[in-house]
């Protein structure tokens, strides 16, 4: 069994990002940028799998600028046999990305594709379930837990009100959750190795995907600021003000 | 202009993230239809039918609704989407799981957890984790959003909306619901509360959490939340989890109980109205935020507390 897995290059998640003062945008200059953490588990998810003597070969993918490489090859350090970069300047948005995936599942017939839930630059949470509605393939969100038997998924699922156990028929889209595993950290005879492995690229074109984008993005500016309050003396004096003063209690 | 509101409902009742959602529909402007695919599910109908503003609730009743999957809730929302400008469901795990299959399907943009309308084709949305707003504007024919219900108000009820039964769309067979453990509780829930207290992992144990947090919970009416941390060390459930991979809530109070304020929990719970931090380390970056912050032990502030608001 083939696994595909999408990884993005994010900012990494320790930058604290400052708006632009034009409101153009975030301001990427100099800023550290990473994998996506919810790719990351994914991709140790399926690098598992094929430890297991489940999944035979793990592909990453990664959508965007030449710089993306670096993302991959992170991937293949983890474990990935193998990359794809589907090379843009363009703004990829979730639809275009979806589509770009689409096609590469048309040309690599994976059985499962695991991807991250989000990526924690646009917050969007779609590409996954996108893929699956473009391929007709079913989908398992917010995977907490991933057992591949008999040619199907059983996913534990996180919903809001706790979790939930589907199965579903392969080929599917699972995306996944924080707890589904704890990436490892790749080691430095891996970090070398992965520098060996296969890296194709290829543009959207290549793939006949238009990734103009849908949204405009008008603006962006900073949520509106919350100061610090006060400090309170006591239990007495806290149970004070929130019954007098905020008139919360 | 007509607009369709996806319900999320559990057959029985609607949740109140439909509330806020049939809000968000209001300020965009048009024909409020609401849709409540499930079954048995008349009960939730006749709920959505009571809301301010909707025109026509539509229900399509089958077995095969029951589990609420995507794949058969997007076949019925296709099968619905002609004429409706704008498609709508909440930012919950409901329609997040839904609402990007019907908008790939319909080879249109999603336009994730909209806090603002601008009009009817510009939205604000949070992006990196709140730290910054992005006004965007759609280009396409057919709007496919979800809303982060703790931006827009609950809705009221007082109307009378006709009920049109529709027919399903057939079964997909794709996916089969085996198990669904949801978490038990008569406090309120988690989205809808007043008042959430909510632990970290200052509070060192599962045992400590419940303990501690459970009787001040209790003598406030409040539901009980967590940082990533405290779900991360097994002290509660997932489903607890408040920040940005977890629940958005904006209560009147937020209780910060032993939580530092890592960035993700903030994005969870900032723009609750009233922020209270107790934390015994003077420098926890949730003091930053908090509106009454107390530098103290929680063991013994806690119990404190819970004896003084009773």
């Amino acid at each position: 069994m083939k696994i595909l897995v999408p990884v993005k290059r994010v900012v990494d998640y320790n930058v604290k990002v400052r708006v632009k003062a034009d409101g153009s945008g975030v301001d990427l200059a100099n800023v550290k940028m990473s994998m996506n953490p919810f790719d990351e588990i994914a991709v140790e998810e399926a690098v598992r799998l094929k430890e297991a003597g489940i999944a035979t070969e793990v592909v990453a993918v990664s959508c965007g600028v030449a710089a993306c490489q670096e993302t991959l090859r992170t991937a293949m350090a983890i474990g990935a046999d193998r990359g794809i970069l589907v090379e843009t300047d363009a703004d990829l948005q979730p639809l275009a990305v979806a589509k770009l995936l689409k096609a590469l599942c048309d040309k690599e017939q994976p059985q499962l594709v695991i991807c991250g839930k989000q990526a924690i630059d646009d917050d969007a949470n779609q590409t996954g379930q996108m893929l699956a509605a473009l391929q007709n393939w079913p989908q398992a969100t917010f995977a907490s837990k991933v057992v591949i038997a008999d040619g199907k998924a059983t996913v534990t699922r996180e919903i809001d009100g706790g979790l939930e156990t589907l199965a579903i028929s392969l080929p599917a889209v699972v995306s996944t959750d924080l707890r589904l595993n704890e990436p490892r950290y790749a080691t430095l005879p891996n970090i070398m190795k992965a520098k060996k492995k296969p890296l194709d690229t290829v543009k959207p074109a290549d793939l006949g995907v238009d990734v103009t984008p849908r949204l405009t993005t008008l603006k962006v500016s900073e949520p509106a600021k919350r100061s610090a309050g006060v400090r309170v003396a006591d239990v007495a004096d806290l149970v004070n003000k929130l019954k007098n003063e905020a008139k919360v209690i | 202009m007509a607009i369709l509101v996806i319900a999320e409902h559990d057959n029985a009742a609607l949740k109140a993230a439909t509330l806020n959602t049939v809000a968000a529909a209001q300020k965009i402007g048009g024909d409020i239809h609401v849709l409540v695919a499930g079954a048995d599910c008349a009960a939730a109908a006749q709920q959505a039918a009571q809301l301010q503003g909707v025109a026509t609730v539509k229900v399509a009743d089958a077995a095969h609704y029951a589990a609420q999957t995507a794949e058969n809730l997007t076949a019925l929302v296709i099968a619905q989407a002609a004429g409706y400008s704008h498609i709508l469901a909440p930012a919950t795990t409901f329609g997040k799981n839904l609402a990007p299959r019907v908008a790939a399907l319909l080879d249109v943009a999603q336009i994730s957890e909209i806090t603002a309308v601008e009009s009817a084709d510009t939205f604000v949305r949070p992006i990196y984790a709140g730290n910054a707003l992005a006004t965007v504007k759609s280009a396409d024919a057919v709007k496919v959003i979800t809303v982060r219900t703790t931006a827009f108000d609950a809705i009221g009820t007082g109307g009378s909306a006709p009920v049109e039964a529709i027919a399903p769309a057939a079964d997909t067979a794709q996916s089969q619901l085996q198990n669904r453990e949801l978490t038990k509780s008569e406090r309120p829930e988690l989205g809808a509360a007043k008042i959430i207290v909510s632990g970290g992992r200052g509070l060192g144990s599962g045992e400590n959490y419940h303990q501690l947090l459970e009787p001040l919970a209790d003598k406030l009416g409040a539901a009980l939340g967590a940082s990533r941390a405290a779900v991360d060390a097994g002290f509660v459930p997932n489903d607890y989890q408040v920040g940005q991979t977890g629940k958005i809530v904006a209560p009147q109070l937020y209780l910060a109980i032993g939580i530092s304020g890592a960035i993700q929990h903030l994005a969870g719970m900032k723009d609750s109205k009233v922020i209270v931090a107790i934390n015994k380390d003077p420098d926890a970056p949730i003091f930053q935020i908090a509106d009454y912050g107390l530098v103290a032990d929680l063991f013994e502030a806690v119990p404190q507390l819970a004896a003084a608001v009773g």
